[in-house]
């Protein structure tokens, strides 16, 4: 590892900590939606490099941190600039599972130790400029294309397209490259099926004792819909008690619903968590030309009230944000009280599909 | 919703180990019955499901994944928490990663050493799972208090100081032992379990304490109200001292204050071991307490003073023959006619005992020794009667027979017993009788019905051949068809359409006499045989809409599916001695060690698992008694030498050859001695190859090995058997064949030992214990021709033929290819650590018509020894 980048875990955990007892921390908004701006083609994504390659490229966003870096970096740039203390590496879908839809796996690893590389470089440029903000590259771990705990055989619901061995090997891959390429934390985010999520998570425990490196950790969960649930059928709080024992530095949730949906979810979840809360949800319900068009002032003023109710630690954004959202947040929140860990009763917290705590 | 407990309940339903039916239906693979099994569980309130697949007879492993996999699709049931049981860490690893809630582990403990334990808790934390560990260690399992704390506190550095786990997700289970069991030792072991809970929760912060809590009362099974109350009572003292969660059936508790004070009081002092004489106390009152039982346990002779018909149904209920003649000779003095006797006392203390049968208060085994106990009577009579030349009155007459190729009995004369006793005349043909034997003496004896019994698949042709036949001469009396492998859907969709006038599928003893009863009965027979016809023709239509639980692939499909081993970096093990080996003076006494009992038990219709049966509440005293006269029996036949069993076997050069096993003679592999014809899995797997025996051999270029055997338990049995029968002793006629069975099996798992240790020699080092054994925790397995991974019976024939059974040992085919004596196993020997048993099941034409090539067989014969496989009707 050069020593440029490397990372000492624990002092990144101290000062996060300390930080989130001081004021909420601004997570960076959506890549892709930034990346349909440039409106790109076939020809952009494939680059020199992959003129020839034997299928379609064209969406497989992370793999522009190899074939258009200048734009990921100026993405970076521009949430960083908007004021996110954290930015996401480009490799939602960076793991060997999610790059087989290209026949690109075997780039898995360079995927992620570029996009780290990139992000971190970014961050180092503004940290260099105002140390008082340092600011921290978040390597993200996707949740895969698959599940580990679905059928996708309606027929034949003991099937499975993927298993828990498999998901673990891709993930110890991908968070090596992502250590490698100097992240400052994990980032285990849309968990929609919480046992790749545990998949995810054993395989950074493994990729940590691998590189003699231990980073803090971030999860965050999807909750699909108005049922409350995860895809896999799991309640917040039992999300929750499942993950638990990685002991991650923020637990939260993201994704697939706007902020007024989302928001008795954050509100439990705050209620219930022993840690850091973070929320990235994304610019509303799309539209039915797939766009989200919850503008930055109006889906702030949702966030600042959470912020104000003392719901969050972490609060960014996910589809169809963009930095005039995160700009707004970080002005919005500036001032803000983060929310105050709670005292919680240390029980014996199970889980199914439903919580259960134990006296 | 979020659940908030204050004593956390295990249903423990779904666990092979605990629930025959729940092991049934998991072996039969019938998941989705299974599932409801767990989903009725979590409905009647279990707030978490124990769920454990140890089983020999099942790929454990892949059972609790594929059960996980299926719970996870039922929300219903996937709500609660799952607390993955078994005692091989590879199922639990397995079982870990099919779970995305947060589970408990059951159990890990010190046992082993640290090492396993610290290896496996790290595991455990790794999937974010609880755990529950028990107190035991290198030394073994905890009874004081003071070394269930020690052994806990142990474990519990070990797991929250050296690997940081959290200690709120530790559960110990300090193991609940039974009180008053009369043995002082026993008297403070709940004293012990409650101080060693309160130790535990005082000092080692945020655990929890579990346990399995009917153990605590074993002493008082079968007085249900006692039992109650002890439970109730010791969980009030064990929750106070801290007792968290456990396995209690909510049904067994009472509520404390509603306990009786004189009751409470005295099991409160047993509970707390207040004094010496607690426990007798205790003993002394509970039969006030129990709703039937009276005070049994005078074990004196009081009964002898009793008047001669009450003395005669006590001997009968209690099967006791000391006395019967004495008795027997009173009572008839007090009649005119010898035949007042049966028709008089002996019959009415035969339907009490025919009552308590029926309301589950009498078990087989005592029945059969009521029957043993009534038939000396009737014996003590007989000549009496002759001498007034009278004829007995019989309810009716029934004929029974094990069918022909068949040799197997124990079932048809334990029915033939049970029906005696209900006064039915029983004319017995004993086995391998061809149908026109039993349809002449029908004819000859006048009968009312007709009994077939079998256990080997064949038999099931021959029984619709006998039901042709019956149709064919005009017969009108009803036909009753039992055994192991017939089935109520058999019986459906092949045996009735053949005969009009009645097919009755009996499925065990105890429903033969009301089956009998209402045929015999000229009311109820009518309305009788039609509703078996109405429920045989929704069977049927059942059967014709049942669609195969998986697709069928092609032979081709299935082959490319095929366990795939790496014969390039594996080695076959060459055998220390090939050849042929005879055994024919292995002793009784050597063989005791490695009889599995539980199949015994099963064969005299007592579920449980051995030993643990023993304790059962409901039927651990009969199974206590039962185990006893075996062993005695045992004792007698290993001091006199009169039965010895007998075995060989033969290990040879062998390659496969598609789907085939070529045997060779030699070394140089030139020339064939039997080619072994094996079958494989024909539906559509996922995650699974389809399986073959034949996978488990090298192919041609990779030198390997095969083996044989055929044993028994000895050629005598059938000669015992009917030395006891002239004796009208049908309890150890029973016996013999049951204890020979064992003998046959044990010697199967013996010489499986010997093989893999010395005459093949690839498990030198070895060293298992009787119930690693049984849990076929070894190298290599031996399937058995007829059973699911080779289902042929044909194949037995090249076995004979291979090692010369017949010449050697004595042992014959008959022509169903059932082996005689009963008393038999033989099988194929296969060394590849990875080979394993599985089930065939069902097959497809393409694979029939090249099996029927391969073993040089018309289509036609392959389909009718495949009969049971077939995955489509024959033409």
């Amino acid at each position: 590892m050069p020593n440029n980048v490397a990372v000492n875990g624990e002092q990144i955990a101290e000062q996060l900590k300390q930080a989130m007892q001081q004021r909420i921390l601004i997570l960076d908004g959506a890549m892709g939606t930034m990346i349909q701006k440039h409106k790109l083609e076939e020809e952009d994504y494939r680059g020199e490099r992959f003129k020839d390659w034997h299928v379609l490229i064209k969406g497989n966003n992370d793999l522009l941190s190899l074939t258009q870096p200048e734009i990921i970096k100026q993405i970076h740039r521009d949430y960083l600039a908007a004021g996110a203390d954290i930015i996401e590496t480009n490799t939602f879908n960076a793991t060997t599972i999610s790059m087989e839809d290209y026949d690109m796996a075997s780039l898995s690893r360079e995927i992620n130790l570029e996009s780290a590389k990139l992000a971190r470089a970014v961050c180092d440029e503004f940290t260099a400029k105002d140390p008082s903000k340092p600011r921290y590259v978040a390597g993200v771990l996707g949740p895969t294309s698959k599940t580990c705990s679905i059928s996708p055989d309606v027929n034949d619901p003991g099937f499975r397209n993927i298993t828990f061995d498999k998901l673990v090997a891709a993930y110890v891959e991908s968070t090596l490259a992502l250590i490698e390429g100097g992240a400052h934390l994990i980032l285990i985010e849309t968990i929609f099926d919480t046992l790749n999520a545990k998949a995810a998570s054993y395989g950074v425990e493994e990729a940590f004792e691998q590189a003699g490196v231990t980073l803090p950790v971030m999860i965050s969960g999807t909750i699909t819909d108005a049922s409350g649930r995860t895809l896999s059928g799991q309640t917040t709080e039992a999300f929750y008690n499942s993950i638990r024992h990685i002991k991650p530095i923020s637990i939260g949730l993201n994704c697939a619903l706007g902020p007024d949906l989302l928001r008795q979810y954050v509100e439990e979840l705050s209620r219930v968590c022993e840690t850091f809360t973070s929320v990235h949800p994304n610019a509303g319900l799309p539209n039915e030309f797939g766009e989200y068009d919850l503008e930055a002032d109006d889906m702030a003023k949702e966030i600042i009230d959470w912020g104000n109710e003392g719901f969050i630690n972490i609060v960014g954004g996910c589809c169809g944000t963009t930095p005039e959202h995160i700009r707004a947040f970080a002005r919005g929140l500036a001032r803000t009280q983060p929310r105050s860990l709670p005292d919680i009763e240390v029980r014996m917290r199970l889980a199914g599909l439903e919580a259960c705590n134990l006296n | 919703m979020t659940q908030t407990a204050v004593f956390t309940n295990v249903g423990e339903r779904t666990n092979v180990t605990g629930s025959a039916k729940f092991k049934r239906l998991i072996l039969e693979e019938d998941y989705e019955t299974a599932l409801d099994v767990a989903r009725e569980q979590v409905e009647s309130g279990a707030q978490v499901i124990d769920i454990n697949m140890d089983e020999a007879m099942l790929d454990s492993k892949a059972a609790m994944v594929k059960f996980l996999n299926l719970i996870a699709s039922e929300p219903d049931i996937s709500k609660v928490p799952i607390m993955v049981d078994s005692s091989k860490w590879e199922v639990i690893e397995a079982g870990l990663k099919c779970i995305q809630g947060k589970a408990i582990v059951n159990s890990i403990s010190l046992k082993e050493g640290e090492a396993p334990f610290i290896h496996q808790a790290k595991i455990i934390k790794r999937f974010g799972a609880a755990v529950v560990v028990m107190a035991f260690d290198e030394v073994g399992q905890a009874e004081t208090a003071e070394r269930k704390f020690e052994i806990c506190q142990r474990s519990y550095k070990i797991l929250v100081d050296e690997l940081g786990f959290p200690p709120e997700d530790i559960i110990f289970d300090p193991n609940i032992f039974a009180v008053a069991t009369g043995i002082e030792e026993h008297d403070n072991y709940a004293v012990e379990f409650i101080e060693g809970t309160r130790r535990i929760k005082q000092n080692l912060p945020h655990c929890k304490v579990s346990g399995g809590v009917s153990n605590v009362s074993f002493s008082f099974r079968g007085n249900n109200p006692v039992r109650e109350a002890i439970h109730s009572v010791f969980l009030y003292h064990a929750i106070k001292a801290g007792m968290d969660m456990g396995i209690v059936n909510a049904g067994q508790l009472a509520v404390y204050d509603d306990i009786p004070k004189e009751l409470r009081d005295a099991v409160e002092d047993v509970i707390l071991n207040t004094d010496a004489g607690a426990g007798e106390r205790l003993v002394e009152i509970a039969p006030k307490y129990s709703g039937m039982a009276q005070a049994e346990k005078q074990e004196d002779l009081e009964w002898r003073s009793w008047p001669v018909e009450k003395r005669l149904e006590h001997a009968l209920v209690k099967g006791i023959t000391e006395f019967i003649d004495e008795d027997t000779e009173a009572c008839r003095q007090q009649f005119d006619k010898p035949i007042q006797v049966i028709e008089g006392p002996l019959m009415d203390g035969m339907n009490v005992v025919g009552d308590l049968f029926g309301a589950g208060k009498m078990f087989l085994p005592q029945v059969v020794k009521s029957a043993r106990v009534m038939k000396r009577a009737v014996a003590y009579l007989d000549p009496y009667i002759e001498a007034e030349k009278e004829e007995g009155s019989s309810n009716g007459k029934v004929i029974m027979a094990t069918v022909k190729g068949d040799v197997h009995d124990i079932g048809k004369n334990i029915v033939g017993v049970v029906l005696q006793c209900n006064n039915y005349e029983v004319v017995d043909l004993g086995v391998m009788v061809p149908a026109e034997k039993i349809l002449q003496t029908a004819i000859d004896e006048n009968a009312d019905v007709i009994g077939l019994s079998g256990l080997i698949t064949p038999s099931l042709d021959e029984m619709v051949h006998v039901a042709k036949e019956m149709t064919r001469r005009g017969f009108d009396i009803p036909l009753l068809i039992g055994g192991a492998t017939t089935s109520k859907a058999h019986t459906a969709v092949k045996i009735e359409p053949q005969y009009d006038k009645g097919v009755i599928y009996v499925n065990n003893a105890s429903r033969a006499v009301g089956v009998v009863s209402s045929l015999l009965s000229k009311t109820q027979k009518p309305e009788f045989l039609a509703k078996t016809a109405d429920e045989y023709v929704k069977v049927r239509e059942q059967q014709a809409r049942k669609k195969p639980r998986s697709k069928p692939v092609t032979l081709a499909r299935a082959r490319d599916n095929a366990v795939k081993l790496d014969w390039q970096s594996y080695t076959p093990p060459v055998p220390s001695k090939l050849g042929i080996t005879e055994f024919k003076d292995v002793s009784i006494k050597t063989l005791r060690d490695y009889i599995d009992w539980t199949p015994f038990f099963m064969t005299w219709s007592l579920a449980g698992k051995y030993p643990r049966i023993l304790q059962d509440e409901v039927v651990g005293e009969e199974a206590q008694k039962l185990f006893h006269d075996a062993n005695a029996m045992l004792d007698q036949l290993e001091k006199e030498g009169t039965l010895q069993p007998l075995g060989v076997i033969g290990l040879f050069p062998a390659n496969r050859v598609g789907d085939d096993i070529e045997i060779y003679t030699d070394e140089s592999r030139s020339e064939v001695l039997v080619t072994s014809c094996q079958l494989r899995q024909q539906t559509e797997k996922a995650d699974f190859p389809n399986y073959c025996l034949s996978d488990y051999v090298a192919p041609k270029g990779t030198p390997d090995y095969f083996g044989a055997f055929a044993v028994t338990g000895g050629l005598e049995e059938d000669d015992l058997a009917d030395a006891f029968d002239a004796k009208q002793d049908d309890y150890n006629k029973i016996m013999i064949k049951a204890v020979a069975d064992r003998l046959a099996e044990a010697f199967a798992e013996y010489l499986h030992e010997q093989v893999r240790k010395v005459h093949w020699g690839f498990a030198a080092d070895e060293a298992l214990s009787n119930e690693e054994l049984i849990r076929e925790n070894y190298q290599g397995i031996r399937p058995a021709p007829g059973y699911p991974a080779c289902p042929e019976h044909t194949e037995k024939q090249k076995i004979w033929q291979l090692l010369d059974v017949e010449n050697r040992i004595g042992m014959k085919l008959t022509s169903s290819y059932a082996m005689w004596p009963g008393a038999a196993v033989s099988g194929w020997y296969f060394s590849h650590p990875d080979s394993k048993y599985f089930a065939v099941a069902s097959i497809q034409r393409d694979q029939v018509e090249d099996y029927a090539a391969r073993q040089a067989m018309s289509l036609e014969e392959a389909e009718r020894w495949l009969g049971p496989n077939l995955g489509y009707e024959p033409a």
